[in-house]
């Protein structure tokens, strides 16, 4: 056996990490190789894990030997095996892709520092997907959330810098919430490590410190995940970010803030707090509700497409919570699939805008016009792209749709209720979808015509890339369903019956 | 070639076709014109090919891929669908050739995406046609879907982007809101999808929930053109005559009204639906849109649009005949959709043909243009006879089993519709008709216009020869459609 593989879960962090500063020492015409190569080891690691995860179950290291609870422990389930291949896909397919469109953007003297930071965040968000530790999870998720805030500030558009100002104090208030969150439970239970401590917490006596750290957490949590209306902060990070560090994060970034607060919510919290299913339920089911509806009437009458687009994606964390607010096996499976294919899904949309952004100058919708005849190929990605966003079958997002208005079904009458939400939100979806479309091919082709019109090739191969595999995962989702369904197994199990 | 193969050599067929219109364009516009004829003439041998032994009683089924549990993509010929492949696919080859006089006569742009996206409008056709289950089925209607819209929106203009929004908007919507959430319940309730003789839903629902999935499907299913879902159809007539000839009258409403009777045939059964309560609206909503929808083509003044609601008249026979829940009247069902099928693809070549010749869409600019356009007029006389349901036109056919099938089931209020309706007609047909042939021509300086080009003069000869043709050699599709009931 490769006696690397029992190393991977550690290496998945380190590779990106210790690339970072040699970035910066390395020539700069080298750093975006390096950059890219060290994501797609990165993925390379995942892929492994994910294959060494559905073989023979999870894969549990101990940092240096030393024993679980004491030494730090790294943890590789289904659901962060499903995360990790988020994080580093996307990492991937944008840096592949995203060299030209990030040149413009930040500038051939800067790259460099770019790159060291993407790698950083990179680290930081496959950091806290491995962490099997609490206080680990915040160090990385401080690190990502660092190097990110310079992946927004990054581009040229100086009104990235009031959002990633709003980005920074929220995610501070975020961490800071999350960090007395963890102290309250450190103070009652001496322990860092989640599964050590969903153990002790029950031999606590007085359970009122330990509930105050749930709504902590639980906030904290939410703040960075961005669950409406706790949201505020993204639609401009995202709207004045580079495009292509819009695409990587719009497809992560917030996505392993909610995989923290699962594992919270489902391994410590659930098990401990008598009645907590139902809180969890009853004050994340209205908000992932209003979060959908609010969310899509927003982009259907927004004018610029990235921020119509991030407008979206508040709609689709609200998916994701609505699926895990029914705390069923049905409910979570469709949950953490959605949280694979809504990536899939935005990830491919903010890729394309990036091809189209150097025509487009602006991205409002009336400058998206004649988009569909100067980079057809592109648009039709897009298409496909959007097509999965609204949940058409035959695309990934229907198949997670599928599952969520299967789990609501099971409810009864309640799940009536339910259903109508998630369709509303589907033909929401379609209006602000369509309005793309319809100005991309009917509109008025703005009147200075474009610098460039060649898509570059790598770009192009990985829009691509992510339209094609939202359709292989909409007719063959096989891989993501095992995970998906494997973790809804183990966060349930967790749940006293 | 086995017959798993030729099915999906069918479906994939015009994608292939579209692939070589777009590559043939390249050398020019006569290469790619022979393309979509080659591929349209390959793809009615590939689907003809099937219909002998299925007269045989062979069911061939091929699936493709397991997405989730219980859920597939998969196809299987059955009568019904052989019917409307076999319709499609003939029309697809009649309709290039008019296309070719049509398109060039009127220089229209873009006509290589018009090709195009034709072609892959008929791969998602048969693909509705052959669909083995309810979400096969809902994949390839919702790629029509997508595909007929750059055909709406051929001309691009504010006001035709506009018509096509609607058009997108009431089918999304009502597919996306209704159809797909009554699938999802067929599901739950039955654990599966599938198409199967006799029904899958006997027991699984009880009391007013079959009437309300029923209602679901019946208005989810918008390409069916029920009122108060019938908006996107008149809509639709912005697109170029050959997109309203053969999508809008064959192949995107028919994909409706057979996703209809399949549902109540392969999904409900027939008997069970008979015996529930709380089914019985679905005769009366259709004899609504019937009566309404005739009433308004009477008070159309253009040419296409009166046609477009005499076609939500004409859907709505199939749903009502398929709603009669009897034996005869679902074979007056199936043969509707073909009979109507010949005679008003002839009505839109027709109309077509004389805003090529003459640049006329209005019906008072058609007085006596009998005299210039002989060959057409005498075309529309006939498809608008078989509308009626005047013999010797298919339309007869149709309408007698249909009232035979409302007889037995002494329905009522489907006998008095089927009357009502056909007094209607006659009522707003016969007057252009009369109009064309023997009132004087008007306009000044007097028209000098002649026939259409050739190849769309023909075209419609040749539809107008099927209409009357239908009636006369029926029966091996009879044949084959008694099968559908006569199943266990």
């Amino acid at each position: 056996m490769n006696p690397l593989a029992a190393q991977m879960p550690a290496l998945q962090v380190i590779v990106p990490m210790l690339m970072a500063p040699f970035v910066l020492l390395l020539p700069r015409g080298l750093s975006w190789a390096a950059a890219a190569a060290a994501s797609l080891l990165a993925f390379g690691i995942a892929a492994q894990l994910t294959a060494t995860v559905i073989d023979s179950g999870p894969v549990a290291y101990q940092m240096g030997s030393w024993p679980a609870p004491y030494g730090i422990e790294l943890s590789v389930d289904a659901l962060s095996a499903l995360l990790l291949l988020v994080v580093t896909g996307a990492s991937s397919l944008a840096l592949v892709g995203g060299r030209a469109s990030l040149a413009a953007a930040v500038g051939e003297d800067r790259e460099h520092y770019f790159y060291a930071a993407w790698l950083l965040a990179l680290a930081g968000l496959a950091g806290i997907a491995v962490s099997a530790d609490a206080f680990n999870i915040f160090v990385f998720m401080e690190i990502s959330s660092l190097a990110s805030y310079v992946l927004v500030a990054g581009g040229p558009d100086r009104r990235a810098l009031p959002a990633v100002f709003k980005y920074l104090i929220m995610g501070t208030v975020g961490a800071t919430f999350y960090l007395i969150g963890i102290g309250l439970i450190y103070m009652m239970t001496g322990t860092l490590n989640l599964a050590d401590m969903e153990l002790r917490i029950a031999e606590v006596a007085d359970k009122e410190p330990i509930l105050a750290a749930a709504g902590f957490i639980t906030v904290g949590l939410a703040l960075k995940a961005a669950i409406f209306p706790l949201h505020v902060w993204l639609p401009n990070a995202y709207t004045y970010a580079p495009h292509i560090a819009t695409a990587f994060l719009a497809a992560c970034a917030t996505k392993v803030s909610l995989y923290v607060l699962l594992r919270f919510d489902f391994f410590v919290f659930q098990q401990n707090l008598s009645g907590h299913a139902f809180q969890f339920a009853a004050y994340l089911m209205p908000l992932a509700i209003l979060g959908i509806l609010v969310g899509s009437g927003v982009a259907m009458f927004e004018r610029n497409v990235k921020r119509l687009l991030a407008f979206s994606s508040v709609a689709q964390i609200g998916y994701i919570m609505l699926g895990a607010s029914l705390v069923s096996i049905g409910g979570l499976t469709a949950a953490t699939l959605h949280l694979f294919n809504h990536a899939l899904a935005k990830g491919g949309l903010f890729l394309a805008i990036a091809a189209l952004a150097p025509l487009a100058a602006g991205l409002r919708l009336k400058d998206m016009g004649g988009m569909a005849r100067q980079a057809p190929w592109t648009f039709a990605a897009f298409v496909v792209a959007g097509l999965s966003l609204i949940g058409i079958p035959g695309t990934a997002g229907f198949v997670s749709k599928w599952y969520l208005v299967s789990a609501a079904m099971a409810l009864g009458a309640p799940g009536i209720a339910l259903i109508g939400v998630v369709v509303l939100g589907s033909l929401m979806a379609v209006v602000y979808v369509w309005r793309i479309v319809e100005s991309a091919c009917f509109g008025e082709p703005p009147e200075n015509p474009a610098r460039s019109a060649a898509v570059p090739r790598p770009l192009g191969a990985a829009i691509w890339t992510a339209a094609l595999a939202n359709v292989y995962f909409g007719i063959a989702p096989g891989l993501p369903l095992r995970l998906s369904s494997s973790a809804a197994a183990t966060l349930l199990g967790h749940v006293p019956a | 070639m086995s017959a798993q193969q030729t099915i999906l050599v069918a479906v994939a067929l015009p994608l292939f076709g579209a692939l070589g219109i777009a590559l043939a364009a390249r050398i020019g516009a006569n290469f790619r014109e022979a393309a979509t004829l080659l591929t349209a003439a390959a793809l009615a041998y590939c689907v003809w090919s099937l219909a002998p032994s299925l007269l045989e009683g062979a069911r061939p089924a091929v699936s493709v891929a397991e997405v989730l549990p219980g859920i597939e993509i998969a196809f299987a010929v059955e009568p019904l669908g052989m019917l409307f492949a076999a319709l499609a696919s003939l029309l697809w080859i009649i309709n290039s050739l008019y296309s070719v006089g049509y398109m060039r006569g009127n220089r229209e742009p873009h006509q290589t995406r018009f090709y195009v996206m034709f072609a892959v409008s008929l791969a998602a056709t048969i693909g509705i046609a052959f669909a083995a289950n309810l979400f096969t089925l809902f994949l390839f209607y919702e790629a029509l879907t997508f595909a007929t819209y750059p055909l709406v929106a051929h001309k691009g203009d504010k006001s035709t982007v506009a018509s096509a929004r609607v058009y997108i908007g009431v089918l999304l919507t009502t597919s996306i809101g209704l159809f797909l959430p009554a699938i999802i319940w067929t599901y739950a309730a039955a654990g599966t999808t599938d198409f199967a003789a006799g029904g899958i839903l006997e027991g699984k629902l009880h009391g007013p929930a079959v009437g309300l999935l029923l209602a679901l499907f019946v208005l989810g299913i918008g390409k069916a053109a029920v009122m108060p879902v019938h908006r996107w159809l008149p809509a639709a007539m912005v697109a170029p005559t050959p997109v309203s000839a053969l999508l809008h009258a064959v192949a995107v409403v028919k994909a409706g009204v057979f996703t209809v009777t399949k549902v109540i045939v392969y999904i409900f059964g027939i008997d069970y639906l008979f015996a529930s309560p709380g089914t019985g609206w679905l005769v009366y909503a259709a004899a609504f849109t019937i009566i309404a929808a005739s009433v308004v083509a009477f008070r159309q003044q253009n040419l296409k649009r009166l046609l477009a609601y005499s076609t939500v008249a004409q859907l709505s026979y199939v749903v009502m005949a398929a709603a009669i829940l009897k034996p005869l009247a679902e074979i007056g069902a199936a043969i509707h959709i073909v009979a109507h099928a010949f005679g008003k693809i002839t009505l839109f070549f027709a109309a077509g043909a004389i805003y090529t010749a003459a640049k006329k869409t209005e019906l008072h600019e058609l007085r006596g243009i009998g005299r210039r356009m002989p060959v057409t007029m005498a075309a529309f006389t006939i498809g608008a006879l078989s509308m009626i349901g005047v013999p010797p036109t298919g339309g007869f056919v149709s309408k007698w089993y249909i009232l035979a099938g409302a007889f037995e089931a002494d329905n009522y209020v489907a006998l008095f519709t089927i009357v009502a309706s056909t007094a209607l007609n006659a009522a707003y047909f016969l007057p252009i008709v009369y109009m064309a042939w023997f009132a004087p021509e008007s306009g000044k300086p007097p028209p000098t216009h002649g026939e259409a080009p050739w190849p769309s003069v023909l075209a419609l000869s040749l539809t107008a020869a099927l209409t009357i043709a239908f009636f006369l050699f029926n029966g091996p599709v009879l044949e084959l459609e008694r099968q559908v009931v006569a199943a266990p």
